[in-house]
């Protein structure tokens, strides 16, 4: 059986020749939650976004292979990739209120994709959709289907977008932060609901996060990125119990933890940045855009 | 025990809900802080926690004097100030400093870090030796001297964070507030920022109220902590006492909400703690 998401040795370059991701290759399998995780710009978006097709105009994948469900997204139109796409994925994204159309109603903008783009009747879309509402134990379905997403709370209008995300029924999901903007206990509550969807639609799960304690939590795997390049790729459980990476082992030692306040928390060190330089200029070395 | 430096006493704070405001007339007013007491010793490092819509901004706004509370005392050094004119306050301004939490919505993208620091300085009579003055704040929090041309733009997230940090301690100030400084940066850089901000307070005395979402960070930084709900205090403790025997079960719930760094196959249990 071929993983939900199999992406070799993917390099993308800015305008200006800058590469941004460096060969990465990962796979998630049916069912599974992938957890890519870094810090800001180490292009963990970007490889979300390339999933999806939606990378800006200024970012250019100049090797590698995407397949989704074993089909390779390189070999289709631009036509059957965006239908590919759209069919089979789906996204969490972070930010649900720019994420949400002001001007409309919640219900319109949720029945829309299944409606127009999956051609489905409006009947079965607003049943589809009421279903999910009540799976994110939204209580009054009806009330927030007429409400604007102003009228909604953080954690009100993520539900919404997760509910959004599974009714299609999609192969695979790219959450990107999902959580991020929100309090503690309304984060804990939103990564509850979305392992029980993922449970209990099997769905595959791509989730980006800068929060070692979000991928303890939610993932069986885990790839750590560093200036768009993989430095560690494991299990979630083998990465928390021995970090092979001396990069992994910093941030892990970066994170400040309640139960372990004399903790040192430490910046990662300037050995580790300078070996994670030397680990970057030697995979430009070797890499020759177009033979890789 | 050190005399306070603050001694709030039943703080009210109401303020315009611009959410109920009528098409014509003003807004009702909402009431935000619902009667809080209590005490900042000198020197100290307090953390305020609290979800969105706490009040825990707003409570630290009203410290440092940037809003007036509708009832109760803020006594500064034995004097209340809840309640002074602009003019009263301006020999206050001094002591009573502000690090933000977005340094690119708080520095000046027109302005170089001379400037900006060099600012406050010139507002409260310390513009003497202000070339003098502004590398010594630079030193301070560990950036070159030749950032002092540089532009917000030129900066890291980390680096323009330290700015905000310079300019607020560049006045020597009594009191600092730090209302979320971390929260927008990396865990490797937000290291470098507590540990950077751990040493200074200790090193000039000062007094920080250190408002945050994070626990983790509290625990860390902080000798006392004020765990706030719905513009009330729901507990407030030495920070040891507090993680080791927290005792209000709102208190309890945010500790458990905090996603460890750890294996935990039960953390996402349903049963592991109130329904959604």
């Amino acid at each position: 059986m071929s993983a939900c998401l199999d992406i070799r040795s993917l390099s993308a370059v800015l305008a200006n020749g800058h590469r941004v991701l460096r060969s990465v290759s990962l796979t998630v399998e049916p069912g599974e939650v992938r957890a890519l995780v870094g810090e800001s710009g180490a292009g963990k978006t970007m490889i979300g976004k390339a999933v999806l097709g939606v990378l800006p105009k200024s970012v250019r994948i100049v090797e590698g292979e995407m397949l989704i469900e074993g089909e390779d997204l390189g070999r289709l139109d631009a036509k059957e990739r965006r239908t590919l796409i759209g069919a089979r994925t789906a996204l969490i994204p972070q930010d649900p209120l720019t994420a949400l159309n002001p001007s409309r109603r919640i219900g319109p903008q949720m029945t829309d994709r299944l409606v127009r783009i999956l051609g489905w009747s409006s009947e079965k879309a607003d049943r589809r959709i009421r279903q999910l509402l009540d799976e994110v134990q939204i209580r009054d379905p009806g009330r927030v289907l007429k409400c604007y997403p102003h009228e909604l709370s953080g954690g009100m209008r993520q539900r919404v977008l997760i509910a959004a995300a599974f009714a299609a029924e999609p192969r695979l999901i790219v959450a990107d932060e999902p959580t991020t903007a929100l309090d503690v206990t309304v984060q804990k509550q939103i990564l509850r609901l979305i392992a029980q969807l993922q449970r209990d639609h099997g769905t595959a799960i791509l989730f980006v996060t800068h929060d070692l304690g979000v991928v303890a939590k939610i993932s069986q795997k885990v790839s750590v990125l560093y200036a768009g390049k993989v430095v560690e790729e494991a299990e979630t459980a083998a990465l928390f119990a021995a970090p092979q990476h001396p990069y992994t082992r910093a941030l892990m030692a970066a994170t400040p933890r309640y139960t372990d306040p004399y903790a040192s928390l430490k910046p990662v060190d300037d050995t580790v940045l300078a070996g994670l330089a030397a680990e970057i200029a030697a995979t430009d070395q070797a890499w020759r855009p177009g033979h890789g | 025990m050190a005399e306070p430096l603050f001694s709030v006493r039943g703080l009210k704070v109401a303020l315009p809900d611009m959410t109920r405001k009528p098409l014509i007339g003003r807004a009702p007013l909402a009431e935000i802080l619902k009667g809080l007491d209590f005490d900042l010793p000198k020197g100290s490092v307090t953390g305020i926690v609290g979800e969105s819509g706490s009040g825990k901004s707003t409570l630290g706004r009203t410290l440092v004097r940037l809003i007036e509370p509708s009832a109760g005392a803020i006594h500064f050094e034995g004097r209340d100030i809840g309640h002074l004119s602009e003019a009263g306050l301006r020999p206050l301004r001094r002591d009573l400093q502000m690090i933000f939490q977005d340094p690119m919505s708080s520095l000046n993208p027109r302005h170089t870090i001379f400037t900006i620091i060099a600012a406050p300085l010139k507002q409260n009579g310390l513009g003497d030796r202000l070339k003098e003055r502004v590398a010594e704040a630079l030193q301070r929090v560990g950036l070159p001297q030749n950032f002092a041309s540089r532009y917000r733009h030129e900066l890291s997230g980390g680096q323009r964070q330290r700015v905000g940090i310079a300019r607020a301690l560049a006045l020597s100030p009594k009191f600092v507030l730090a209302d979320e400084i971390v929260s927008g940066l990396d865990v490797s850089t937000q290291a470098q920022i507590l540990t950077l901000l751990e040493k200074l307070a200790a090193e000039m005395g000062l007094t920080v109220a250190f408002i945050s979402h994070d626990l983790s960070v509290i625990r860390r930084l902080c000798q006392q902590v004020i765990v706030m709900r719905e513009g009330r205090i729901v507990e407030m403790s030495a920070t040891d006492a507090l993680f080791e025997n927290p005792k209000e079960a709102y208190t309890r719930d945010l500790l458990a909400a905090i996603p460890l760094p750890e294996i935990d196959a039960d953390w996402l249990r349903p049963a592991a703690s109130a329904p959604a």
